[in-house]
């Protein structure tokens, strides 16, 4: 086939893209060649449009190990202990093909996290779809959960957390963001940079077949209506294989033969490759009729480019060829010497005793494109005057029910019994809680994870919902009694080229930093997609941050369920009231614009800290972070979590009862604590200057609200159990 | 006591057994599914997991593998055989023990709580057990238990049936079964009641910081009754 612009403008690259390449390489690319660049230098791949931002993100910290740039992030749990972790997106493929594309996803997150050595002990999702009412929102919410599932219960890993949201601008383009922890020892983390000349170059896993060509390329690109063409982009799972060569990698890793490994993820053999050459400042050569195929009559071109799943790239030591093959024999899974390491610093690849591609590394890397994309700043809105004769009809228990029963609020119970949340003997949070959590096994440790995204609030004003994300995150961990270490941010956005969306990644890419940078909670790892945009229309944008924390000793974990009558509860950090943005002021009262609640880093810092002090000290029955729906929301969780009632009283401070109970102030916990301890609780919390109200008192199963009006549990718990389990079997 | 847990290719509960049945007191040891001898045991455990991906029919390609020939001498010659959850799919696959295991009739993979009412006591699992209930954890998309009229009447004949799902009080209906299995039939024996297969997982309630304990409750019970 010959190339020229067109041929190269059909592969998703520019024109002046195409340009650079020629003049890099002072010629015009063949075929396999000009597919590499595509591959590369698309923006899934290359992270064109994001580099210039991203960079400014916090990375480092006393217990970071590894941070962006590898498979994972790494952080340090002490005793040499380690969790690698990492969370991305399968967006594109999963509103293609929801299964696959799911199913890929957990596959793709888990093989980043074992390559660097580690066992995955957690898996955690972000999963987002249209208005309930559009036509496409349940099959694929059907197809996503069962993906999801499908691969991560094969696996045998238990998946402890998640978020779904629903919202009018994913009709067209849903998110689904998959993440995964490992538990690695300190001294035997695997890195992708390779080392030394003429070592082997090993392929393991499964067989190389067409899916999936251009996978990466496709989801660099927006939607439109002729997106049913793409299916054959989208790969194909398989959990056994998967599982497979996770044993028979972990039975590799244990000996001290191999030198770099990195597994075969977007745009398959081309990048891994590549990558592996450019961090260790070296060539490769590979002989790719060694590649195992899976069809017959592949094509430099196909196998280069194929994103065929389980399979991974090994640098060996010399000499370690056989015993590594015994393992790979062992579990059944192919294993190929494919090549070598040399010094050319080129990627120059043979197929039929033909030199097909000869392509200097750093083109491929350091010379792909950056740009300094336009972007536009977001004007902070002005707030709504709510009229008091709007709320005066309302009934409090009539809003509660409703916003208990509203999709972005009810019970996602139907979606988590369908994930195996148990294997591995180790769960002690199991989903629907402020965080999962798992014990690091055989110690009395355990690790605390939760994915957060706040769409409605980024949209509003992205700088304060960058920040908000990261914040609520933190109180997430912290709500479990685990301390914060890192995160991971799976970043989702429409397209770069368009100034107001790319306005919004740079302003909440930059909230994320001032947080994360504040609350010494630096981002680790990480993943951007663009383009998640139906011709003009965009997502809202989604940053999704992944959070993890340690808990010292397991025993001490906090959960959200009220535990006994007569305990007394009180809200810690200062209401003032803030309607606009909320669940309350959009569902109910529908209106959608104003600013979103003010993030005040200083407040969260302190207010998060001193209910740790709190934890430590053992004074702590139970906690929830005051979220979605604001205080009344979260003590009915807890109510329903625990089947226990409570009598509520608003403090006299502000005048309006709603605003008080709706309002979704940032830096806000419910806490529930024994009678005896009430002074030492307020002692603390006066002598950290922590603001607290005194909220009510537990009791057996109703909610009374300011001696007036009540509610029995069972019936909130209806409301919040049955809108998902009824609109899934209708 | 010793007991052996055998691994097949996408066996996941492996360790978990193996966790759980030290912390009872066995000695156990891991056995390879490409292994044809079985180590001397007083327990032989097929785990959970998706052996062979569950490709062709959940169970069937791990009925066929080596070892499963020494599994089933062991078993034949009175041998104490426990298959859980997808081992209970390899034992219907065997023959080992009467009937199949269909898709759920939901059709969706069911991971939570469950309570099961034991049926019969009068074999070493679940002797001297003091409950009538136990509260047991299922994860499974296969565990919808079938078998022709003739095979139910002998298997109630016999009193084969090991345990039902039911509630907490021990009441077996429909709306306690999770996934459709005829007669809420959670597990059952062979004949001579020395193999168990059942879809509940003890292993995951040894804990009370688990799903549960009533798992520490079936162990402890387990290896009294073996000595």
């Amino acid at each position: 086939m010959i190339v020229n612009e067109q041929v190269a403008v059909d592969h998703g690259l520019k024109k002046d893209e195409y340009a650079k390449i020629c003049e890099l390489l002072k010629r015009t690319p063949n075929i396999t060649e000009l597919g590499i660049f595509s591959a590369m230098w698309n923006e899934h791949c290359s992270y064109k449009s994001s580099r210039l931002h991203l960079k400014k993100l916090p990375t480092k910290g006393k217990k970071v190990i590894q941070g962006p740039g590898e498979n994972a992030g790494v952080i340090d749990i002490e005793d040499n202990d380690a969790i690698v972790f990492k969370i991305e997106s399968h967006n594109h493929p999963s509103f293609i093909e929801p299964y696959q594309g799911a199913a890929t996803g957990v596959g793709g997150i888990m093989r980043d996290v074992f390559t660097m050595g580690a066992r995955p002990i957690a898996n955690l999702n972000s999963i987002h779809f249209g208005s309930p009412q559009n036509k496409k929102t349940k099959n694929l919410l059907r197809g996503v959960v069962h993906g999801i599932g499908g691969y991560g219960n094969c696996m045998g890993v238990p998946t402890i957390a998640g978020q779904t949201s629903f919202d009018s601008s994913y009709n067209g383009n849903i998110l689904v963001n998959a993440m995964t922890l490992g538990l690695v020892k300190k001294d035997k983390i695997f890195y992708s940079k390779a080392a030394g000349l003429n070592k082997p170059v090993i392929y393991v896993g499964s067989k190389t077949g067409r899916d999936g060509i251009h996978g990466a390329s496709m989801a660099s690109a927006s939607f439109d209506e002729k997106i049913e063409e793409k299916k054959p982009t989208v790969q194909v799972g398989d959990p056994f294989t998967e599982k497979l060569l996770l044993e028979a990698c972990l039975e590799l890793m244990a000996g001290d033969s191999i030198i770099a490994i990195q597994d075969m993820g977007a745009a398959g053999l081309t990048s891994s490759s590549i990558e592996m050459a450019s961090k260790g400042n070296l060539g490769i050569e590979i002989n790719l009729n060694k590649v195992p195929c899976r069809e017959t009559k592949m094509t430099p071109y196909e196998i280069m480019l194929s994103e065929s799943q389980e399979r991974m790239l090994i640098v060996l030591e010399n000499g370690k060829e056989e015993q590594a093959k015994k393992i790979f024999d062992k579990w059944n899974l192919d294993f190929a010497v494919i090549g070598k390491t040399t010094k050319s610093k080129k990627i120059e690849l043979y197929f039929d005793d033909e030199k097909v591609a000869d392509i200097p590394v750093n083109t491929l890397v350091e010379n792909s494109p950056m740009y300094d994309r336009k972007w536009k700043k977001a004007k902070l809105p002005k707030k709504n005057k709510i009229k008091k004769e709007d709320l005066k009809h309302l009934k409090i228990i009539d809003v509660l029910k409703k916003i208990l029963a509203n999709p972005n609020v009810c019970s996602k119970e139907w979606i988590w019994q369908q994930y195996d949340h148990t294997v591995m003997g180790d769960t002690i949070q199991k989903p629907g809680g402020d965080s999962g959590v798992v014990r690091v096994h055989g110690t009395d440790k355990a690790v605390a994870a939760s994915v957060d995204s706040s769409a409605i609030y980024c949209w509003a004003h992205p700088l304060t919902g960058g920040k908000q994300v990261v914040c609520e995150s933190f109180r997430n961990l912290i709500s479990v009694g685990a301390k914060p270490i890192a995160i991971t941010n799976c970043l989702n956005f429409g397209s770069p080229e368009n100034e107001e969306n790319m306005g919004e990644f740079v302003e909440c890419v930059q909230g994320i930093g001032e947080a994360s940078e504040y609350l010494k909670f630096p981002v680790v790892s990480g993943n951007v997609s663009f383009y998640n945009q139906t011709k003009e229309e965009g997502i809202k944008p989604t940053p999704a941050i992944g959070g993890v924390g340690l808990i010292k000793n397991y025993q001490n974990m906090i959960t959200m369920d009220f535990k006994e009558v007569d305990n007394i509860v009180l809200v810690i950090g200062k209401t003032e009231g803030h309607i606009d943005q909320s669940l309350f002021a959009r569902n109910i009262l529908d209106e959608k614009n104003g600013p979103p609640p003010e993030v005040n880093l200083f407040n969260e810092k302190n207010n998060g800290e001193t209910l740790l002090k709190l934890i430590d000290n053992n004074l702590i029955k139970s906690a929830h972070d005051v979220s979605l729906g604001g205080i009344i929301t979260a003590v009915s969780k807890m109510c329903i979590k625990g089947k226990k009632g409570i009598n509520i009283k608003k403090p006299k401070y502000l005048i309006n009862e709603i605003e008080y109970f709706f309002a979704e102030d940032q830096g806000r916990y419910i806490i529930e604590i024994n009678k005896k301890d009430f002074k030492k609780v307020a002692d603390i919390l006066h002598k950290n200057a922590v603001h607290f109200d005194e909220l009510g008192t537990i009791n057996v199963n109703e909610l009374y609200i300011n001696d007036k009006t009540k509610v029995t549990i069972d019936e909130l718990l209806t409301s919040n159990k049955s809108w998902l389990t009824n609109y899934m079997s209708k | 006591m010793k007991s052996s847990v055998i691994t097949f290719p996408g066996s996941n509960c492996d360790r978990d057994m193996d966790v759980a049945l030290k912390k009872f007191g066995f000695k156990n040891k891991m056995v390879w599914h490409a292994d044809t001898e079985l180590p001397k045991s007083d327990l032989v455990v097929l785990p959970g997991g998706f052996s062979y991906g569950d490709y062709l029919r959940c169970g069937s390609m791990a009925s066929k593998s080596k070892i499963m020939q020494s599994v089933i001498n062991f078993a034949n010659s009175g041998g104490m055989v426990m298959g859980i959850c997808n081992g209970f799919q390899i034992l219907v696959e065997t023959g080992l023990v009467p009937g199949v295991l269909l898709r759920n009739k939901y059709l969706e993979f069911i991971c939570k709580n469950v309570f099961v009412k034991i049926n019969d006591k009068k074999n070493k699992y679940f002797k001297n057990v003091d409950n009538e209930v136990l509260e047991f954890h299922i994860a499974h998309n296969e565990g919808n238990y079938f078998c022709t009229n003739d095979q139910l009447k002998e298997i109630e004949d016999n009193n084969q049936i090991a345990i039902n799902y039911c509630d907490e009080n021990g009441k077996i209906e429909d709306q306690f079964n999770p996934n459709g299995s005829l007669k809420n039939i959670a597990g059952i024996f062979n004949k001579e009641k020395n193999v168990l297969g059942m879809m509940p997982h003890p292993e995951r309630m040894i804990d009370t910081s688990l799903s549960g304990e009533d798992g520490s409750l079936f162990f402890k019970n387990l290896i009294n009754n073996l000595k």
